[in-house]
């Protein structure tokens, strides 16, 4: 124990006085053909805490795993008390005191608080042992430190979320961490459990520990923050220290111009209803927890209609529920006429109800398989003649299918896994398209795919909803909702909370709608500054033009590449 | 430099990668497969140096029939390794199929009557291979409604369908029984199981039609394309729309229907249903699949792989007997044999992830340097 004290007693001599104890310089990380971070400059600081906003996909989840050491980056370098260092894995980074606390904790359930604190560093005796008394000792001291009355032998399985964190933060202390990250540390923990962590944070940055907080709610981010640091489609837009910027600060950096995208002024006649959602509630098949709470929501033939919401809020288990993959369990469900009840998941397909799924890895894509085989999987029982599949039908219908919604590939015999990221998405897209879909659900249908192969996907829906496809897709972008739907429902904690017209929706009204900040605060804060929020609304019209510009650019040199292949 | 020769086209790199990355896609399965056929050649060529009866037409006649057993029991469990199952139970399934079949040879007594009834040859025939069909449904229920785990599934089945076959057999081999009755219409048995049409054993004629109708199934076939699929990703083939459970549960009625047939085929072969026919038959028919360039985790492996894996592994048994080898030492050197077909096909996929992954670094680089070069122009 005296080495931990001793460290910590070390840090005491100038807990407050801010110095930058790790620096990223220049980090850029590529995955295959999308750059998830486009050279940042960052730097934490001692007795600090650095909040990191943005949205999904800006890139802050991938710094946070090159700072930790799950992943190297691809060009750049690290410096850690002013000597550049790289990160070789997570063990690495703690044994140089860095110390991840992932969103979803990483605890041996089955084991005690003691046990799971030194897992892998265990304390050995004289005759190599583990000494579990020592241990015991030290796993004590640590839990009066952070004020939380566990006693050592307890199993995690016992104690609740908030606790359990608590157990994540003794660990990265009795490691030594001088700085921690913590990735949406308040998800999963009640108001009062967020108090205690606010203060646990306190304590730590008075010791010297410098903090990176990543969260998405906004408010209560700001309120622990010393600096601000804003991430957006990969790139580090702002800086600034906390005193200085309020919430509609933090959200016009986040969100900066309007997306490449805007189709608000999209004709707007919609047809008869395609899907009626009525009174529908979804119970967790496990443990019996009510996820979707009498939600009810018609969708119309040509009509896109966003849930917004965030994560957690019950747009996830909707809709796997309408796809089938899990029970209704209570309300009903209409897809024209017909009740949807007794249908399992192929039935809907044909009836004309697919699912677009949130992960594309797990669920969308079956990765052994070709681009062509992947997109015409839905469809295969209408390809089939005499028992067999009609191949060359099969493969008339997917190629005409992969020019339609454009997807960059060698051909249809391509590895799906050799596609990026948005081509992918395509071919999940267009595999549901092929089963002549009346509704199509999409969950995050642009999670993990560059800004533009974003507006590519919500043209091809516009474009679809035009021919009278009825669209329900969840996100937790903004922007994205305001400017790619006709209606915009926001969810929270299992309901549908308020509706709203995109075309006069504000972010603000939609984010406090979600949770994602308080009403209250709404009020006193960004008022004022409306007319400078309203800013990039007017200026939609011109970039609108500029980003179409560019994608006709692209577009036509992509026909050249395929003319010259 | 001049600003006329570079027009960059970023979007070119990912298809020209993806075009190159295809064509490596389609070596990479010639190898996989390749090298079944290349360790056969080997083995056949060691041996036929080392012995001048081993490429004779009749130990080619045994060699084939051994084979055709093991490729036959091997195909089913092609089916359920594709969905990234297992079935232990075949071995069993065998034995057990031979001793329905021979005790309906020998009458079946309607319990509360003096009556025995004779099924006729073919009845006898249908109804045996219904048997094993109906085990592996057995299976496939367990596995695909209740969601247990198949090895443990079929491990118990192995003990249960063997365990019945004792029961069946009460410690007596059936043997003159299978002869038949001229007056019961189920005499015939063996000159039909036993023949050669053509010269060649009917079990190798048996393997070669169910060769190609797996062939066309998991080719041309929505059941084929569902079975991969299953393998490779069940929840992404379940979203769309992919019939997980039916598809589950059929591939293991097919398994116990392909031990069945083998379980008929053997009884003819050994002239007698005994207690011990079919043992270790999984762990062959597992051996030939795995060999024949399968994933044991679903979604790969073709009919053609697992045929030549049961050739390698048949071939080099006999091999091994005809050379001498001690039968000590064939144990060890067909288990070699065998670790050493995964271990290669595992170093193969490490490296082609390998060469896929620098392949995405330097596109990504070059993608970079080339915006460099665009942004220092402008």
């Amino acid at each position: 124990m005296t080495e931990h004290v001793a460290l910590l007693d070390e840090h005491d001599v100038a807990p407050h006085d801010g110095a930058v104890v790790l620096q990223a310089v220049d980090i850029a990380k590529t995955y295959g053909v999308t750059r998830a971070l486009k050279g940042v400059n960052f730097e934490v600081r001692r007795g600090k805490v650095t909040v990191l906003f943005g949205e999904n996909g800006a890139g802050k989840s991938t710094l946070m795993k090159i700072l930790s050491g799950v992943e190297k980056p691809t060009a750049g370098q690290l410096i850690l008390d002013g000597e550049p260092i790289t990160l070789e894995s997570t063990n690495d980074a703690v044994a140089r005191g860095i110390s991840i606390i992932h969103q979803e904790l990483n605890l041996a359930s089955n084991l005690s608080v003691r046990d799971n604190i030194f897992i892998g560093r265990e304390i050995r005796g004289r005759t190599g042992a583990i000494d579990y008394g020592r241990e015991r000792e030290i796993t004590q001291q640590l839990m009066e430190r952070l004020e939380e009355d566990i006693d050592p032998n307890t199993l995690v399985q016992d104690l609740r979320v908030g606790q359990q964190q608590v157990v994540e933060i003794a660990r990265a202390l009795a490691a030594d961490a001088r700085i921690l990250i913590m990735d949406e540390p308040t998800s999963a923990l009640s108001a009062t459990e967020v108090e205690v962590l606010f203060k646990v944070i306190h304590e730590l940055t008075s010791h010297g520990v410098a903090i990176v907080y990543i969260s998405h709610h906004l408010e209560e981010a700001l309120e622990i923050a010393d600096y601000a640091v804003v991430f957006r489609d990969g790139e580090l837009v702002a800086t600034e220290e906390a005193a200085n910027v309020d919430l509609s600060w933090v959200v016009r950096q986040m969100v900066g111009r309007e997306a490449d995208y805007d189709f608000r002024d999209e004709p707007r006649d919609f047809g008869d209803v395609a899907l009626s959602i009525q009174g529908v509630t979804v119970a967790e098949p496990d443990t019996g927890r009510v996820v979707v709470n009498n939600v009810s929501l018609d969708v119309r033939q040509g009509e896109i209609v966003c849930l917004y919401g965030l994560m957690g809020a019950g747009r996830t288990e909707l809709m796997e529920a309408l796809a089938g993959r899990d029970p209704i369990s209570g309300g009903r469900v209409l897809l024209g006429d017909q009740d949807i009840a007794d249908m399992d998941i192929q039935e809907r397909i044909a009836n004309g109800m697919g699912l677009v799924p949130e992960d594309r890895q797990r669920d969308g894509l079956v990765q052994m398989m070709s681009v062509g085989k992947n997109m015409s999987l839905p469809s295969l029982l209408s390809t089939v003649k005499n028992l067999f599949i009609a191949r060359k039908t099969e493969r008339e219908n997917v190629d005409r299918q992969i020019s339609d919604v454009r997807v960059k590939t060698a051909g249809q015999d391509a590895l799906i896994t050799s596609l990026s990221g948005g081509n992918q998405q395509k071919v999940v897209i267009g595999k549901i398209l092929l089963t002549e879909p009346k509704v199509m659900l999409l969950d995050e249908p642009t999670r993990g795919i560059d800004v533009g192969a974003k507006g590519e996907i919500f043209a091809l829906l516009f474009r679809e909803a035009k021919k009278g496809l009825a669209v329900l897709y969840v996100t937790s972008e903004v922007g994205e909702a305001i400017t790619a739907s006709h209606r915009l429902i926001v969810m929270s904690k299992g309901r549908l909370i308020r509706e709203f017209d995109p075309r006069t929706a504000s972010r603000d009204e939609i984010m406090a709608a979600s949770g994602e900040h308080d009403t209250h605060y709404d009020e006193e804060g960004p008022v004022q500054e409306g007319p400078v929020q309203e800013g990039p609304v007017q200026e939609g019209p011109v970039q609108e033009g500029a980003a179409q510009g560019a994608a006709d650019q692209e577009v036509a040199q992509e026909a050249a590449e395929g003319a010259s292949q | 430099m001049s600003t006329t020769t570079t027009t960059p086209a970023p979007p070119g790199a990912p298809a020209a990668e993806e075009k190159s990355g295809r064509s490596r896609f389609n070596m990479n399965t010639a190898l996989v497969e390749g090298r079944a056929l290349i360790a056969l050649i080997i083995i056949i060529a060691i041996f036929a140096i080392l012995s001048d009866n081993y490429l004779t037409a009749g130990n080619l006649t045994t060699i084939t029939k051994q084979v055709a057993f093991n490729a036959i029991v091997a195909l089913g469990m092609l089916l359920v390794i594709l969905n990234g199952g297992i079935d232990l139970s075949v071995g069993s399934i065998v034995g057990f199929t031979a001793a329905v079949a021979g005790n309906l040879f020998r009458g079946v007594h309607v319990p509360g009557t003096d009556v025995t009834m004779f099924p006729s040859l073919w009845v006898i025939i249908v109804l045996s291979l219904a048997v094993g069909m109906l085990v592996g449904w057995i299976n496939g229920l367990l596995i695909a409604r209740l969601n247990l785990a198949p090895f443990i599934v079929t491990l118990g089945m192995l003990y249960v369908a063997r365990g019945l076959t004792e029961v069946l057999l009460n410690g007596q081999n059936i043997t003159n029984e299978l002869f038949g009755q001229p007056g019961l219409n189920n005499t015939g048995f063996f000159t039909i199981f036993a023949s050669k049409p053509l010269g060649l054993p009917l079990a190798a004629w048996v393997m070669i039609i169910l060769a190609i109708i797996f062939s066309i199934v998991l080719n041309r076939t929505p059941f084929g394309r569902w079975l991969y699929a299953t393998g490779s990703n069940e929840r992404a083939a379940q979203l769309s729309g992919v019939p997980v459970t039916s598809v589950k549960t059929w591939i293991y009625v097919l398994s116990g229907l392909c031990a069945a047939i083998v379980g008929i085929l053997q009884m003819a072969n050994i002239s007698s249903a005994t207690a011990d026919l079919g043992t270790f038959y999984e762990l062959n028919a597992i051996a030939a699949v795995v060999i024949g360039g399968a994933a044991l985790s679903g979604g790969r492996g073709t009919v053609r792989g697992t045929i030549i894996g049961a050739f390698v592994i048949g071939f080099l048994a006999n091999g091994l007997v005809i050379v001498g080898v001690s039968p000590f030492w064939q144990k060890v050197i067909t288990g070699a044999v065998i670790i050493l077909a995964v271990a290669v096909d595992q170093i193969q996929q490490i490296a082609q992830r390998r060469r896929s992954a620098a392949r995405a670094v330097a596109a990504a680089k070059a993608a970079a340097s080339r915006r460099e070069m665009a942004g220092s122009r402008s």
